[in-house]
């Protein structure tokens, strides 16, 4: 029978082993569904994992979209990991990214049309505090009315699509777009443009600004006293207390830091890659940003790496779709066989498997 | 004769560590027999294997003669093998009589039951209510309760898990009463111990476990305490010791405190009043649930209340968090070692920055000076002998011995003006134990003012200048410890519930 036994301290070699072990077993276990399918394996996995960076037809337009996909992923993602190691559960960061992009769009078409220097800046500042003010919603309810984060949170994110719907039908449509929704295209004017930064990169500011994240997310972490006790709050509540955190602080500090960058990749998406305000703008990426955190093990360079894999097999999902014919359902199965096999392998960091036979009675 | 049980070459190993060796003794009927050892001796078990909740790896045991090897305790107890354990498994909302039919196979109708409550209470000199509400029963109730499910069996053996920690003087007495007329009808009791005087008093004959393997079987009358302290701890302990002086100014003084618990089952605090001096030592004994954890947190700052109800050397802090209190002088360490003294999952190195933080410097401008923590950690870990192979071990990979070592020596090493302790030697090895009294009254004779929270008035009565009792939230007034007898103690405690109705 085979038993689980808890290490005294986590593995560190399976720290790193796992993820490269989860890769590995998704490709066996995602060759033999493309091979049932009828699909070469072999081929639809280098379609996957290989063509969209490097093949010589593809990789013109599909480099620059990984980092323009996983861009927002990871700054939403470093924000969430804040919050999540503090056990403060924010679930509504698509919410965050709307608001925070509605902001940010607001003004700089307040704007309209001028060239100033200072009004992308402005648009950004703009976007942190949208996201931000979203976010206070449900951290102000959690500290004072003792209201669950996770609900309060999550409902908000309808509240916010409904918003954005008035925005692109409404308040913010295009006075010369004849009557069609959707808002002026930002990307279009060089005061309010959030421009490719490198030519053929898809490195925009936002990319930069999720970088930036993930450094300061790693020096928070790891020589900050902030990230001390939002680990301590997180693993250990009484004990938190006992040394002094303000859970009531840390509950504000942390919703408003991870609304804040949700707001902030809303703004970067808006400006850039997506152009403008439409109702269907928000593409589930304050979503998938979760799964990227818990992917990257809530750690800033795990996030990163988490986040380039899953922008990863998006792109490489959509090119075997369109060069192999295989269902959009299947990649998606595949997608899910990497995050089962990434997640039940973490066991063998804080676990050993030991073979034990039954004493006979 | 034929024993009623016999145990022969018991044998259990984890990963690691060799829980019993080889473990062989027997029981007779009747019998009140003790199995003494310090925490890790292989105790618990020995006794989870009688009672059917481990396998042996190898050894036999035989009751009445038949083999006896039960899959769980279910078949244990059809066998006539009953166990009160330390820690009560007991639902709060519920009554004493609902209670027990949840542990029954086949529980008869409530009246009926509680009429048999009603009995077996009566026969035993076991006062208790069939119809009043667990939570609101004393500590000693609900062992009480405890006691008669497992009476209700009518067993042949009947196992006690260290019963007397959490009873005052007056219910051990209560308790031993019951015990020895089970066992004048001819019921074996296997009673686990680690107090000497009791097994004296109380046992017949006695079986000492040290590190997994049997050492020595004796009778407990004829020999001394300190003799089975030796064969226990395989050395003889000193006693801690201190010079004599006088008390300084009084630095830390509550005043008027009250404070209603946080949850139903939890313990108001009521006009709490006390002061300590420089150099004395101020012992709280009191039976757990009578708002220590309370009075602790109140005193760590985790419960803030009004500014002036707790003062430190004239300051009013009662308004003030911990990490304030901590940079004033006032240090705590909680009960609970894991979880609330130490993240669990936190490096030594880690748990030494909790409290360490401001009064250590180990943090300038928000950055935290991790080299200075680890050598904190080291520091605390060489003075205080923690066992571990370093600072990055995680705090649960460490015995509670060496964990609390380790939290005691965090708060010691900060050069307190006050410290207060809570339960500071609890599930504790008899060695370590003695080094942190000792380090407690090292403390005080450098001039601070301690205060000891505990359970066990032994360890009270040996460190402390004053004592005082904690009983339902209230506090006694303080007496000096020197000369103090259990029969006053246990009055200060609360006295046993009901008395009046035992038969003597």
């Amino acid at each position: 029978m085979i038993r689980l036994e808890k290490r005294p301290q986590p593995s560190r070699f399976w720290v790193v082993g796992a993820p490269v072990l989860a890769v590995l077993l998704t490709m066996i276990a995602g060759g033999i569904m493309f091979a049932a399918l009828g699909k070469n394996p072999v081929e639809a996995i280098r379609i996957i994992f290989w063509d969209p960076l490097f093949s010589e037809r593809f990789a013109g337009f599909s480099r620059p979209q990984l980092l323009v996909k996983a861009g927002p992923l990871i700054l939403i993602a470093i924000g969430l990991s804040l919050g999540f190691r503090a056990g403060i559960w924010n679930i509504g960061a698509e919410g965050q990214y709307i608001v925070g992009a509605l902001f940010g769009a607001a003004f700089g078409l307040a704007f309209w049309p001028s060239e100033h220097p200072l009004i992308f800046p402005g648009m950004i500042a703009a976007g942190l505090l949208g996201g931000f003010l979203w976010a206070m919603i449900p951290a102000l309810l959690r500290v004072y009315a003792r209201t669950n984060e996770i609900l309060v949170s999550l409902l908000l994110v309808y509240v916010a699509e409904a918003l954005l719907a008035s925005a692109a039908t409404g308040w913010l449509r295009n006075p010369e777009g004849s009557g069609f929704p959707g808002s002026r295209n930002l990307a279009r004017n060089p005061g309010t443009d959030n421009p490719e930064l490198i030519a053929g990169t898809g490195m925009h500011w936002g990319v930069l600004a999720a970088f930036v994240a993930v450094i300061a997310a790693y020096v928070i972490f790891s020589r900050h006293i902030l990230g001390y006790q939002i680990r301590l709050a997180g693993e250990a509540p009484r004990a938190a207390r006992f040394a002094g955190v303000n859970a009531g602080r840390l509950v504000i500090l942390c919703l408003g830091a991870s609304g804040a960058l949700a707001g902030a990749a809303g703004l970067f998406e808006v400006a850039g890659p997506a152009g403008r305000i439409s109702i269907d703008f928000n593409v589930g990426y304050g979503f998938t940003a979760i799964i990227v955190a818990f992917l990257g093990r809530l750690n800033p360079i795990g996030i990163l790496l988490a986040g380039l894999l899953m922008a990863l097999t998006f792109i490489g999902g959509e090119l075997a779709q369109l060069m192999l014919g295989i269902p959009a359902a299947a990649i998606q199965a595949f997608q899910g066989m990497l995050l089962f096999f990434l997640l039940a392998l973490d066991v063998l960091a804080n676990y050993r498997f030991r073979w034990k036979r039954e004493v006979a009675a | 004769m034929t024993a009623l049980l016999a145990i022969e070459g018991l044998t259990k190993a984890y990963p690691g560590v060799v829980a019993n060796d080889d473990v062989s003794f027997a029981i007779q009927t009747g019998e009140v027999h003790a199995l003494l050892g310090e925490n890790g001796a292989g105790k618990s078990t020995l006794v989870k294997m009688i009672y059917g909740l481990v396998k042996p790896d190898r050894g036999v045991m035989r009751l009445r003669g038949a083999p006896y090897a039960p899959a769980e305790p279910r078949a244990a107890r059809a066998a006539g093998v009953a166990m009160v354990f330390q820690h009560f498994s007991l639902f709060e909302a519920l009554n004493v009589a609902e209670n027990i039919a949840l542990g029954m196979e086949n529980p008869p109708k409530p009246r009926d039951l509680a009429e048999r409550i009603r009995k077996v209470s009566e026969t035993y000199g076991l006062p208790l209510d069939p119809f009043r509400l667990v939570g609101d029963l004393s500590a000693g109730e609900r062992q009480r309760v405890e006691i008669i499910r497992c009476l209700l069996q009518d067993p042949k053996l009947l196992i006690m898990d260290e019963p007397t920690s959490v009873l005052t003087p007056q219910e051990v007495e209560i308790l031993f009463h019951t015990l020895r007329k089970l066992a004048a009808e001819g019921t074996a009791i296997l009673y686990i111990s680690h107090k000497l005087e009791e097994i004296r008093t109380l046992c017949d004959t006695a079986t000492i476990l040290r590190l997994g393997k049997k050492v020595a079987t004796c009778t407990p009358r004829d020999v001394t305490a300190a003799h089975m302290a030796e064969l226990m701890v395989g050395k003889s302990l000193s006693v801690p010791a201190r010079d004599a002086h006088e008390p300084g100014a009084v630095l830390l003084k509550v005043e008027g405190l009250s404070v209603s618990a946080a949850s139903p089952f939890g313990t108001s605090l009521r006009d709490v009043t006390l002061e300590v001096r420089a150099g004395e030592v101020l012992g709280i004994g009191g039976v757990a649930g009578n708002g220590q954890d309370e009075l602790l947190s109140v005193l760590s700052g985790e419960t803030p209340v009004a500014a002036g109800s707790v003062t430190l050397k004239g300051v009013a802090l009662g308004a003030l968090g911990p990490e304030a209190r901590r940079g004033l002088g006032l240090l705590c360490a909680p009960e609970e070692r894991l979880g609330h003294a130490a993240a669990p999952d936190m490096s030594l190195t880690e748990n030494a920055l909790l409290t360490g933080r401001g009064r250590k410097g180990l943090e300038a401008r928000g950055f935290v000076d991790w080299s200075r923590t680890r050598g904190f950690a080291e520091a605390i870990i060489a003075r205080f002998d923690v066992r571990t192979p370093g600072p990055g071990v995680a705090a649960r990979a460490l015995s509670g011995g060496n964990l609390q070592k380790f939290v005691i020596g965090r708060e010691i090493l900060q050069d307190p003006v006050v410290l207060v302790v809570n339960q500071p030697t609890w599930g504790v090895d008899a060695s370590a134990a003695a080094a942190i009294r000792q380090a407690l009254l090292d403390l005080a004779q450098g001039g601070a003012a301690v205060i000891v929270i505990s359970q066990d008035l032994d360890e009270l009565l040996e460190i402390s200048d004053l004592f005082c009792a904690l009983n339902e939230g209230r506090l006694s007034v303080p007496r000096p410890a020197r000369g103090l007898g259990m029969e006053e103690i246990g009055l200060m405690l609360g006295g046993a519930h009901d008395m009046h109705e035992v038969a003597r």
